[in-house]
């Protein structure tokens, strides 16, 4: 049986992580790939980087922590932020990313995640939809972290990004996102119900019980959560042994002796 | 020193993949040089070979046919000399005898069957079948799957939307289930393929790629 994954997501800004947490048993807190170390070592399903770096000059700086990271851990990295241009998706897939997220390119040009599907493959990328609620029921993807709405009706638009060659929909709830009130579950329900492909929900995770939410309620194939590792509330050993306690299923943890 | 080559012939990055090579082999004590290749002089020379891919099979086939000499140098050392061989997921279903992703495209017909669309008997499971599945070993004790049946719950990372269908039960080593058995490892003598990645399966992929490199078939 194919099991629910469950992702950690590393905000990344000018090469540095962004409100990571201190492990006593990190070097560099700061170092993306050190941090994703950590999350490797405690069952992280995938990882994710959320590269918010502002300025274009600084966005190469990312690939070596992609770089580093890829090299040291043997599991999926997908790396998002950014990413415009097919010239963009091949140094990130260079560097070591297996995916890379399309966002605010896909809404400017959709016939960019076509291009890149037919290039580079539907099994690398994914596309990631912000959506807020407008109305009972639906939701209007925006971009520029919630601040630019699109008029683009978020289910249709998964729809629209599926048909063109998405392997996957990273959804975010900017109306949950950073509240820790727990996944918008109607908006990830109607979004998983309506694509053939994997969703991946995220946005507003503030306990456990939400991960395992997203799966029950938002039909969810996959959790994303970034403050509640960062800061150290849960490690991911244990969100992975509550959601098996809730009857989700995840893969065991498989590690060799550190 | 012995070498193994990892197939370079435009699909996807292979450096984290020659990574977990490089690491495997450490971890099984063995001194190995990993050469990521588009040289067939390096391939026909090469103890061992890797043949990775990703992407759609008629891509993956045109690809590798475009490198010069490639596919004779591959079919030289697979067949007559029976160098040890490793397919991974798209590079494992080129094994078929064809492919019928978006075309009919032949395969390397070292494994008679076909590459079929995945058809889960669930209509709620989604296409593609991408995450962490488990894996269960059939038929004899293969030893590349020595670490896999040794261990309790094997789960290795699969991203498909076709699966190899052999023609001949006894070439499925390994299967999954996503609504139904899906073919996670296929082999017959000297060569082997699986369809999940053991490069991106942590433990039990590094496991895997371990005894591929200490198989003696």
């Amino acid at each position: 049986m194919l099991k629910v994954r469950l992702i950690p997501c590393l905000d990344v800004k000018d090469g540095r992580v962004v409100k990571g947490v201190n492990f006593v048993d990190l070097v560099d807190a700061g170092d993306p790939a050190e941090q994703a170390r950590i999350y490797d070592r405690e069952g992280a399903d995938e990882l994710t980087f959320l590269d918010i770096t502002a300025s274009h000059e600084n966005r190469s700086i990312i690939l070596d922590a992609v770089a580093r990271t890829a090299e040291a851990c043997f599991m999926p990295l997908t790396v998002g932020g950014g990413v415009r241009t097919e010239s963009d998706i091949r140094r990130l897939l260079m560097a070591g990313a297996d995916k890379v997220s399309i966002n605010t390119a896909a809404v400017h040009n959709p016939d960019f995640v076509g291009a890149a599907a037919r290039k580079f493959g539907s099994q690398c990328i994914v596309v990631a939809i912000d959506a807020k609620a407008t109305a009972p029921g639906g939701w209007e993807v925006f971009t520029h972290g919630g601040r630019n709405p699109t008029g683009l009706d978020a289910v249709e638009w998964a729809r629209r990004m599926t048909a063109m060659g998405a392997g996957e929909i990273l959804l975010t709830s900017m109306d949950r996102d950073g509240t820790r009130a727990g996944f918008d579950t109607a908006l990830t329900r109607a979004v998983s119900d309506a694509v053939t492909v994997p969703v991946i929900a995220s946005g507003g995770v503030g306990t456990l019980d939400h991960l395992v939410e997203g799966v029950k309620q938002g039909h969810a194939s996959a959790v994303l959560a970034a403050s509640i590792f960062h800061f150290g509330t849960f490690r991911l050993r244990q969100a992975k042994e509550h959601m098996a306690r809730a009857g989700v299923p995840v893969r065991p943890i498989d590690r060799r002796p550190a | 020193m012995e070498t193994v080559a990892i197939i370079d012939y435009g699909s996807g990055n292979l450096r984290s993949a020659a990574k977990a090579f490089e690491r495997a082999a450490a971890d099984a004590g063995l001194a190995l040089r990993i050469v990521v290749t588009a040289d067939p002089d390096a391939v026909a020379r090469a103890a061992r070979i890797v043949l990775p891919g990703v992407g759609a099979f008629a891509d993956c086939h045109a690809g590798l046919e475009a490198v010069d000499g490639m596919v004779p140098a591959l079919r030289a050392a697979v067949e007559e000399k029976g160098r040890p061989f490793l397919g991974i997921c798209v590079g494992m279903q080129l094994m078929a005898t064809r492919g019928l992703e978006h075309r009919v495209t032949p395969g390397l017909g070292w494994i008679p069957g076909e590459v079929v669309a995945l058809q889960p008997g669930d209509a709620r499971l989604k296409v593609p079948h991408m995450g962490w599945n488990e894996l269960r070993p059939r038929g004899p004790r293969h030893a590349v799957l020595a670490g896999i049946e040794g261990a309790a719950a094997p789960h290795a990372y699969f991203v498909h939307s076709y699966q190899f269908v052999p023609l001949d039960p006894s070439h499925v080593l390994a299967t999954t289930d996503y609504g139904g058995p899906v073919t996670a490892v296929v082999g017959r003598d000297n060569l082997v393929g699986t369809q999940f990645h053991p490069e991106k399966s942590q433990e039990v992929g590094l496991r895997l790629i371990a005894d591929f490199l200490l198989w003696r078939p």
